[in-house]
C-alpha cells in the first residue's frame, strides 16, 4: 500500500508539472505577440499592455514566465481579469453552485448507471438489457450543446416542470434539471462498464461458492457482484471529471447558472485571456487531486493492489 | 456410426467452421448485424451530404432574408428559416461537410499520433515506453475541452473559418486513447509465439511491424479510431457553440445551435434540426464501431 | 444453534431412518446455441452417514455438474434439471420452495470446490467469508460471527488463526486456502460434504495434508463424504465406496476393495489399468483408446460401445444396459459383467 502510494504520488507531482505547463504553452507558445493572445481581437491599450507584460513576466524568458506563473497558483494569487476584477474572488464566488450542481450531477448519475448497469447484467441479453443498451447508445450520441439547449426547452419552456434559469442561490430544484442533463454526460460509459464488470463477474467461482452458502440471490449480487462489479467503474470517476467539468462550461451557459463553468463560458467569448487560464488552471489541478484520491479508493476497494 | 470415416465426415464441417479467421468471423458477424447496416447506411447519406451537398438542396445557404426571420417551413424550406432569415435545411445540410472535414481530419492526425506513439511504446518498452507513457499521463491530466478552450482561441486568425485551428486542437490533444490502445495490442501480439518466432529468425523491427504486429492490432485501434471520429464531431460543435471552433461565415452545426439558442423561446425550430442531425451523426459513427467491437469480441454480448 | 435444527428438522417429509443422501436418474442437460448438450443422463446413487463414496471418471462425464445439481446451484440458462430425485432424508429436495432449498444448503449438504483461490471473494477477509454464514443463517452478530471464524481457522489447522483471520484470500498459500474452503465448508454443521475434487490444484505433499485434514474432520463429525476425483490412488485410500460415471451415468457402483480386486465394467477395468503402478514399472500404460463422446451425440445402446473391447451387437442396440446387481453391494451397467468379472 505505501509503495503504491508513493508511486502514485511521484507519478501524479510529475503529472501536476507536465499538465500545467501543456496548459500555459497552449496559451502562450507560438505567438508572436502574447498580449494579442490575452486580450484576443481587441486592441490592447498602453496601461494594459505594461500590466500584462508585467503579471506574466512577458519580457523574460519562457521558462521564467513559466516560473512565475506557476508560483502564483500555487499561492493562490491568480491575477486581475481583463475586467479588472480580481480571479482568485471571481473563482470563489463561482465554486458554491458548481459545487452543488456537481455533486447533484454525480450522484444522479451514479444511482442510476450502478442500479440500472447490474440489472442489465444480471438479465443479460433480455429485453431490459437490450433497452438499456439502446439507450446508452442514443445518450453517447448526444453532445452536450445538443441536450442542454433541447433540454431547457422541452422541460423548463414547453412543459414548464423546471425554470429556464437559475441564481447563484438555486435551490437543489431549480439545479436538478441542469444537473440532469449533466449527469448524462457520463451516465452512459458507467452503466455500460458496471454492466459488462457484472457480466464477468457472474460467471466468476466466487459466486458459485456464494450460492453454495446458501446465500439469498440479492446478497449474492448487491454483496458479492457488486464489490468486485465496482473496481472498473471506480477508475472511471477520474475520466469523468474531465467530462463533468467540461458538460459544465455548456450546461452553466445555457441555465445561466452562475458558477465556474458560466464565468469560464464568458472568459471564453470576451477572449479574457487571464481569466481563462487562471480557470483553467485552477480546474486541472482539481482534476488531478481527483484523480489522485481515485486511485487511492481504488486500491481500498481491491486488496490484491494495496498489498502490492 | 462406428465407422471411422464415417465420424470424420460428420466432424468435417465443425472443424472447417473453426479454423476460419478471426477477420473472416467478424465480417461474417457483421452482416448479420442490424446495428451494422443502419450505421452504415447513415455513414453514406452522411457523406453524401458533406460532399454533394447540392444532391439534397438547390438552396443557397448564404442567401438569406431577414423578411423570412423565423418564417415556418414553406415548400423548399422544409425546416422554415432561422433569425437572420436563413433556410434551415440549406444551411444544417451544408453544415455537414464542416463537421465531418474537422473529425475526419482531427481523427486522421490522432490516429497518426496514436499509431506512432503507441507503436513505438509498445514495440521499444522500455525507456521509450516510460517516457511516452508519461506523456499520455500528462496529456490525460488536461481535460479534453479544457485545453481545446485554451488553444483552440489562439490558433485561429480572425479571418479565417477556423477549420484548421479546430482540427489541430483535436488532433493534438485526442491521441491519447488510440495510443493506449494500440500499445497495449502490440503488446498482447508481441507476446505471441509467430511474433517471437520472426524475431529469432532474425526479422528485422521494422519488418515485423509492418508485417505482424500491425495487422493483428488493427481491430481495436479502428474500433477507438471510429468511435473518436463520432467524438470529435461532437466536439467541434461544442467548441463552436463557445465561440472557439468554426467562426465567421463558416455554416457549422454548433453554430446554429449557439445562434438559435438565445431564440428557442420564439422559434424552436432553427434549434432542433441541426441538434438532430449533429446527434443521429455522432450515433452512426458511435454505432458502427460498437457493431465492429462486437464483431471481434463477441464473448461480453 | 440447536433450534435452528429442530426447524430444519421440520423439513415436510423428513424421514430419519431414510438414507443420508439418495440420488435417483438424475438428467441434466445444457442448452446451447450449438445444440443440447446432456451432460447428465440417469446418474443414481446414493450415501450413508460417515461414509465416503468416490465419484471417478475422465474429464466431461457430468461429475461437477451431478454435484452441482445437488447443490441446487447450476447456471440455469443454460442447464436444466430435467428429470430424477434427489432426496435427503427422505424429502426431495427438488419439490422444496427455494427458501427452504436454500436452508439446505451450507447448513445440510455443503461443498468444497477445486480452485480456492477463484472459489474465495476476492476483495473480502476470509473472515468476512466465514462469518457471513453465521449472521445469515443464524443471525449472529458480526463480533460473535467474527469469533466463530476464528474458531474454525483453528478447527482447519490455520496457524495464528486470530489475526489472519482479517487476511484477504490471495494472502494465503494454495494448501491454507483450501483449508478456508473446507473450514466454510463445515461452518454450520452439515451431514453431508461434497468436495470435487479438493486436492487437484495442489502440490502432492499439500494432497495429502488437506485428504488427512478432510478426512479426520469428517471421522469427527460423522459426515458423509462425496469425493469427486481423477485420482485413483487417493480413493484407494480413503473411499467406502465408488461410483464410476461415464457420459453422465453411473457404470459401476462398489465397495471400494471389491472393485479394485475384480471391476464389473470394462471401462473400470480400463481406468484401472491406465494407473501408473510401481510394481509394473517399465510396461507399457493401458491409455484407453478413443475419446468420450460428445455430449451432444450420445452412442446408441450402450454408451462406451465405441471404445469396449468387450462390445457386441446388442452394446449397440437400445435400450442402454440397466444396472445389473452383479454381487452383493454391487451395480454395472454392461451386458457382459460376467465375462469381465471373470477374466
Ligand atoms: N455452464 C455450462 N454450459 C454448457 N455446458 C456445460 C456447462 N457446465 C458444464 N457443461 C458441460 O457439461 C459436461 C460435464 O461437465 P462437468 O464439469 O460435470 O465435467 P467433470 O466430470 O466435472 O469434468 P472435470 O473432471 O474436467 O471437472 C461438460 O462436457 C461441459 O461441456
Ligand atoms: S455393455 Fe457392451 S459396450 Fe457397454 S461396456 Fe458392456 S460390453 Fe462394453
Ligand atoms: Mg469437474
Amino acid at each position: 500500500m505505501f509503495r503504491y502510494i508513493v508511486r502514485r504520488l511521484l507519478q501524479m507531482i510529475l503529472t501536476f508539472f507536465g499538465a500545467t505547463f501543456v496548459v500555459f504553452a497552449l496559451m502562450f507558445a507560438n505567438q508572436d505577440d502574447p498580449i494579442q493572445a490575452l486580450v484576443g481581437e481587441k486592441t490592447a491599450s498602453d496601461s494594459l499592455r505594461a500590466a500584462l507584460t508585467e503579471r506574466y513576466h512577458l519580457d523574460e524568458g519562457f521558462l521564467t514566465q513559466y516560473w512565475y506563473y506557476m508560483k502564483g497558483l500555487l499561492t493562490g494569487d491568480l491575477g486581475k481579469s481583463l475586467t479588472g476584477r480580481d480571479i482568485s474572488e471571481m473563482l470563489a464566488d463561482a465554486w458554491p453552485v458548481t459545487i452543488r450542481l456537481a455533486i447533484l450531477a454525480i450522484l444522479i448519475a451514479a444511482a442510476i448507471a450502478v442500479t440500472t448497469g447490474v440489472y442489465a447484467g444480471i438479465r443479460r441479453g433480455g429485453l431490459f438489457d437490450n433497452g438499456t443498451l439502446l439507450m446508452t447508445l442514443l445518450l453517447l450520441a448526444m453532445p452536450i450543446v445538443v441536450l442542454a439547449p433541447l433540454a431547457q426547452l422541452v422541460f423548463a419552456m414547453e412543459l414548464r416542470w423546471f425554470p429556464a434559469t437559475t441564481t447563484k442561490n438555486a435551490t437543489l430544484y431549480e439545479l436538478l434539471l441542469p444537473a440532469l442533463v449533466l449527469a448524462t454526460t457520463v451516465i452512459a460509459t458507467q452503466l455500460r462498464v458496471t454492466r459488462t464488470s457484472v457480466v464477468e463477474n457472474l460467471r466468476a467461482d466466487y459466486v458459485r461458492t456464494a450460492r453454495a452458502k446458501g446465500l439469498a440471490p440479492r446478497r449474492v449480487t448487491w454483496v458479492h457482484v457488486l464489490r468486485n462489479s465496482l473496481i472498473p467503474v471506480v477508475t472511471l470517476i477520474g475520466v469523468d471529471l474531465g467530462v463533468l467539468m467540461s458538460g459544465a462550461i455548456v450546461t452553466e451557459e445555457v441555465f445561466n447558472i452562475p458558477g465556474v463553468g458560466f464565468n469560464l463560458a464568458r472568459g471564453i467569448r470576451t477572449e479574457d485571456g487571464p481569466l481563462v487560464v487562471g480557470f483553467v488552471s485552477v480546474l486541472v489541478i482539481i482534476f488531478l487531486i481527483v484523480n489522485l484520491a481515485v486511485d487511492l479508493l481504488y486500491a481500498a476497494l481491491d486488496p490484491r493492489i494495496r498489498y502490492e | 456410426m462406428s465407422d471411422p470415416n464415417l465420424i470424420t465426415v460428420a466432424e468435417a464441417p465443425d472443424v472447417s467452421g473453426r479454423s476460419r479467421s478471426l477477420a473472416g468471423d467478424a465480417w461474417a458477424d457483421l452482416r448479420r448485424n442490424k446495428i451494422f447496416w443502419v450505421s452504415a447506411v447513415l455513414v453514406v447519406v452522411i457523406l453524401l451530404m458533406a460532399f454533394l451537398p447540392s444532391l439534397f438542396t438547390s438552396a443557397d445557404p448564404g442567401a438569406c432574408a431577414l423578411s423570412n426571420k423565423h418564417k415556418g417551413p414553406t415548400g423548399s424550406a422544409i425546416f422554415g428559416y432561422d433569425f437572420q432569415g436563413c433556410d434551415v435545411f440549406a444551411r444544417t445540410i451544408y453544415g455537414t461537410r464542416a463537421s465531418i472535414e474537422v473529425g475526419v481530419l482531427s481523427t486522421l492526425m490522432a490516429g497518426v499520433l496514436g499509431l506512432v506513439f503507441g507503436l513505438s511504446a509498445g514495440y521499444f518498452g522500455g525507456t521509450t515506453d516510460a517516457v511516452l507513457s508519461r506523456l499520455t499521463d500528462i496529456m490525460l491530466g488536461v481535460p479534453f475541452l479544457l485545453g481545446a478552450v485554451v488553444f483552440s482561441g489562439r490558433l485561429s486568425g480572425s479571418e479565417d473559418d477556423g477549420v484548421w485551428a479546430v482540427t489541430l486542437t483535436l488532433g493534438v490533444l485526442t491521441w491519447t486513447s488510440a495510443a493506449r490502445v494500440m500499445r497495449s495490442s502490440v503488446i498482447a501480439v508481441k507476446s505471441q509465439d509467430y511474433v517471437a518466432a520472426g524475431r529469432m529468425l532474425g526479422a528485422s523491427p521494422g519488418r515485423l511491424m509492418f508485417r505482424h504486429i500491425l495487422p493483428n492490432s488493427m481491430a481495436s485501434f479502428i474500433v477507438v479510431l471510429t468511435i473518436l471520429l463520432g467524438t470529435n464531431i461532437a466536439a467541434e460543435a461544442t467548441l463552436s457553440y463557445l465561440g472557439v471552433g468554426l467562426k465567421g461565415d463558416a455554416v457549422s452545426w454548433g453554430l446554429q445551435i449557439a445562434e438559435a439558442q438565445d431564440y428557442a423561446r420564439i422559434a424552436a425550430h432553427p434549434l432542433i434540426w441541426p441538434s438532430i442531425f449533429l446527434a443521429a451523426t455522432v450515433l452512426a459513427f458511435i454505432m458502427l464501431g460498437d457493431a465492429i467491437r462486437d464483431a471481434f469480441d463477441p464473448k461480453l454480448r | 444453534m440447536t433450534d435452528i435444527k429442530a426447524t430444519m428438522d421440520a423439513l415436510p417429509g423428513i424421514d430419519h431412518r431414510a438414507p443420508l443422501l439418495q440420488i435417483n436418474d438424475l438428467h441434466v442437460e445444457f442448452r446451447t446455441r450449438d445444440g443440447v448438450a446432456k451432460a447428465v443422463n440417469g446418474a443414481s446413487f446414493w450415501l450413508s452417514p460417515g461414509e465416503t463414496l468416490a465419484i471417478l471418471g475422465e474429464s466431461g462425464c457430468g461429475k461437477s455438474v451431478t454435484a452441482q445439481a445437488i447443490m441446487g446451484i447450476l447456471e440455469s440458462p443454460p442447464g436444466h434439471l430435467t428429470a430424477g430425485e434427489i432426496r435427503y432424508r427422505g424429502v426431495d429436495l427438488l419439490k422444496l420452495p427455494e427458501a427452504q432449498r436454500r436452508k439446505v444448503r451450507a447448513n445440510r449438504i455443503a461443498m468444497i470446490f477445486q480452485d480456492a483461490l477463484s472459489a474465495l471473494n476476492p476483495v473480502y477477509t476470509v473472515g468476512f467469508q466465514l462469518a457471513e454464514l453465521f449472521r445469515m443463517h443464524r443471525g449472529m452478530s458480526r463480533s460473535d460471527a467474527k469469533n466463530r471464524a476464528v474458531d474454525l481457522l483453528d478447527q482447519v489447522k490455520i496457524p495464528a488463526a486470530r489475526s489472519r483471520v482479517n487476511d484477504y484470500p490471495h494472502q494465503f498459500s494454495g494448501g491454507m486456502r483450501q483449508r478456508v474452503m473446507i473450514a466454510m465448508a463445515l461452518a454450520l454443521d452439515p451431514e453431508v460434504l461434497i468436495a470435487d475434487e479438493p486436492t487437484t490444484a495442489l502440490d502432492v505433499t499439500v494432497q495429502a495434508q488437506i485428504m488427512g485434514l478432510l478426512a479426520e474432520l469428517q471421522q469427527q463429525r460423522n459426515m458423509g463424504l462425496v469425493l469427486i476425483t481423477h485420482d485413483m490412488g487417493v480413493v484407494a485410500d480413503v473411499a467406502d465406496r465408488i461410483s464410476v460415471m461415464y457420459a453422465g451415468r453411473v457404470v459401476e457402483e462398489a465397495p471400494v476393495h471389491d472393485i479394485y480386486a475384480r471391476p464389473g465394467h470394462p471401462y473400470t477395468r480400463a481406468l484401472l489399468e491406465s494407473i501408473p503402478r510401481l510394481d509394473l514399472k517399465g510396461h507399457q500404460l493401458n491409455v484407453i483408446r478413443g475419446l468420450p463422446p460428445a455430449l451432444t451425440d450420445i452412442p446408441r445402446g450402450c454408451a462406451f460401445n465405441p471404445r469396449c473391447r468387450y462390445a457386441k451387437d446388442p452394446c449397440r442396440q437400445d435400450p442402454a444396459p440397466p444396472a445389473y446387481a452383479i454381487a452383493p453391494h454391487r451395480t454395472a451397467r454392461c451386458h457382459f459383467f460376467r465375462e469381465v468379472l471373470g477374466e
